[in-house]
């Protein structure tokens, strides 16, 4: 292996995708590859897609094209080094996978944020959510052939970013908290800015729904598509919005919280059909959440300090822990295992667009092939963290 | 860790399954982790995933499991389960490899662990049973999550758990490439990150992290190295 022939041709197909038994002399059936350069995979994913007509029989995910090695590179680093790194995988949720890394390391280290950093971080949390779930509408849409959510979701988007940017001083990957807390304090006048940009978007999420949710052509290409049910979802994994639009209530912000969510009022936004339609009804809903979390944020943020008491240089006791948090695809994990040294001995990442990806070949079979690309993008996934 | 003083198994598998070691007094404590400095101290209440207490890093202990759970598990595996403890609120076991199948599926069975969180692997190559394979599991009826843990030496595989959840078939995929570990019963155990004809496992600890398939690079990429 690994000399001459390119890697296709010898990559060996799966059972479902079965190449040297086609017969395309005298049947329907015929094999199509989709990616990896194809605007609606939402970066680089390839799909094989064995297809009777417009019927999808089967398919098969080929990943990997973004793999960095991002485990590695954290063996290799101290803890507070890689603690940047993690905001490369899911790049559009950046504040969320430092969020997770930094509890980790802190239950590692057995402390904790202190209450104004654990504010700080949800309203920076949940505004990432918003902007998370704008641009999965913007594209998701778009993909399905509505092209006016995209321009008011990033129009809108791009105001969360400019509080990144004022906050930190980047706008996507953002690096905005330090393990035992945050590194920069609010900026002058960022609540009133906060409050204010929930007033902004509260209309346009109305806006978004007017030109969506009963829109005749949305809602037939969106109900009864990618259909998976609750216990599907458990067996394969899936969590997130996916998860909940199949009727299961659960988020970790409620049933294990984190970083002070047991102190906010918010409800779990749950489905009932597991179809696109229901997922794109359950992630507008969060939105919503959203801007309530960040109110209550806003208004109780409390005075103090925003960094824990932690050394300069860090080496936790030996030992492991597992963290995890809802990201806005779902569950983000963190297993870190210390050897009791300044570099971690090992970092899994738990990343849940990997894992939901998963289920697209549950979702697919028996649909259309124009409906592969809707459920690609209702699954909301991040090639940087299916790849990692 | 506490596991590095078990690196050699003393006990053979075989021989004491039904009665076991703790089989008459299911309440007494299991294993007392031995490596770890005794510091009660800074231990945490066991369920939610944060501590409350906001205690200095005064290196808290793994302790000692005991539950219902845990219990039963012993008094059904005798000394296959190593040690059942809990470490700053999370629990986990380490099993023997012959009997990591059937512990997963009772948890998964009658404990109600549906739901497969992660899987991966640890590379310890010092140690004779080199990698140590975790399962992170949750149960939604019990909100509850756990870790087993087994270990395995270099070649020996794994046994695999797609069958009990479908979850695991990509990330023992996964595990599979990055450390070279097997999966008995995988229904279809290849590379998944990594392309096909990839030489070696580049999560093992002798594995550089400048280290390269080069002859794969130059085949496909038509390039010198990808460094």
């Amino acid at each position: 292996m690994g000399t001459g022939e390119p890697r296709d041709r010898e990559r060996p197909m799966t059972s479902h995708v079965d190449l040297d038994n086609r017969t395309f002399l005298d049947s329907t059936e015929l094999v199509l590859n989709m990616g990896p350069q194809h605007p609606s995979t939402h970066g680089v994913l390839r799909v094989i897609l064995k297809l009777d007509g417009e019927k999808v029989l089967g398919s098969e995910c080929v990943i990997g094209y973004l793999h960095r090695g991002v485990e590695k590179i954290a063996e290799n680093r101290t803890y507070a080094m890689f603690n940047p790194y993690v905001d490369r995988m899911d790049y559009v949720a950046a504040v969320s996978n430092g969020l997770g890394y930094c509890l980790a390391i802190e239950k590692l280290l057995n402390t904790e944020a202190p209450p104004r950093a654990q504010y700080i971080r949800v309203i920076l949390t949940e505004l990432n959510r918003l902007a998370s779930h704008m641009l999965w509408l913007g594209t998701h849409a778009l993909d399905i052939g509505a092209i006016t959510p995209l321009f008011y979701t990033f129009r809108d988007r791009e105001e969360i970013l400019k509080i990144f940017e004022k906050y930190c001083g980047a706008r996507l990957t953002t690096h905005a908290f330090r393990i035992g807390g945050c590194m920069y304090e609010t900026y002058e006048g960022m609540e009133q800015e906060v409050l204010a940009f929930c007033d902004f978007v509260e209309p346009k999420i109305a806006e978004y729904e007017q030109l969506l949710t009963t829109n005749r052509i949305w809602v037939e290409r969106t109900r009864n598509v990618g259909v998976i049910n609750g216990p599907d979802c458990i067996a394969l994994g899936v969590t997130g919005p996916v998860l909940r639009a199949s009727g299961v209530k659960w988020d970790l912000r409620k049933v294990q919280p984190y970083s002070g969510y047991d102190k906010f009022e918010f409800d779990i936004p749950v489905g009932q059909n597991g179809d696109t339609y229901d997922r794109y009804l359950v992630r507008i809903a969060e939105m919503r959440q959203s801007l309530r979390i960040i109110r209550q944020a806003v208004a109780g943020l409390p005075a103090g300090p925003i960094m824990a008491k932690i050394p300069k240089i860090l080496k936790p006791p030996v030992g492991e822990v597992y963290v995890s948090i809802e990201a806005p695809k779902g569950e983000l994990g963190y297993f870190v295992v210390s050897d009791g040294s300044t570099q971690p001995y090992r970092v899994r990442v738990r990343p849940p667009s990997f894992v939901n990806l998963q289920a697209l070949d549950v979702m697919v079979r028996g649909q259309l092939v124009a409906d592969v690309v809707a459920v690609i993008g209702t699954l909301d996934i991040v090639l940087g963290e299916v790849d990692r | 860790m506490s596991e590095d003083t078990k690196a050699n198994p003393s006990t053979p598998p075989g021989a004491e399954k039904p009665g076991g070691t703790s089989a008459g007094t299911p309440a007494a404590p299991a294993k007392p982790a031995a490596a770890a400095p005794a510091k009660p101290a800074a231990t945490t209440p066991a369920q939610p995933a944060k501590p409350a207490a906001p205690a200095k890093p005064a290196g808290p202990a793994p302790e000692p499991w005991t539950g219902p759970l845990p219990d039963g598990l012993k008094s059904r595996f005798g000394s296959a389960i190593k040690e059942a403890s809990t470490y700053l609120g999370q629990n986990y076991l380490l099993v023997e490899r012959a009997y990591a199948v059937e512990v997963l599926q009772i948890l998964r069975n009658e404990e109600r662990f549906d739901y497969c969180v992660d899987l991966t692997a640890v590379h310890y190559p010092k140690k004779e049973l080199q990698f140590e394979i975790v399962w992170i599991l949750y149960s939604f009826s019990r909100n509850q999550r756990m870790r087993v843990k087994t270990q395995i030496k270099e070649g020996e595989p794994a046994p695999s758990v797609v069958a009990l959840w479908p979850a695991a078939n990509w990330l023992e995929r996964e595990c599979y490439d990055m450390f070279g570990t097997a999966f008995e019963g995988h229904p279809d155990l290849r590379r998944i990150l990594l392309p096909d004809g990839w030489k070696g496992f580049p999560l093992r600890k002798d594995y550089s992290i400048l280290q390269q398939d080069k002859e794969w690079v130059q085949a496909n990429l038509g390039i010198e190295s990808g460094q």
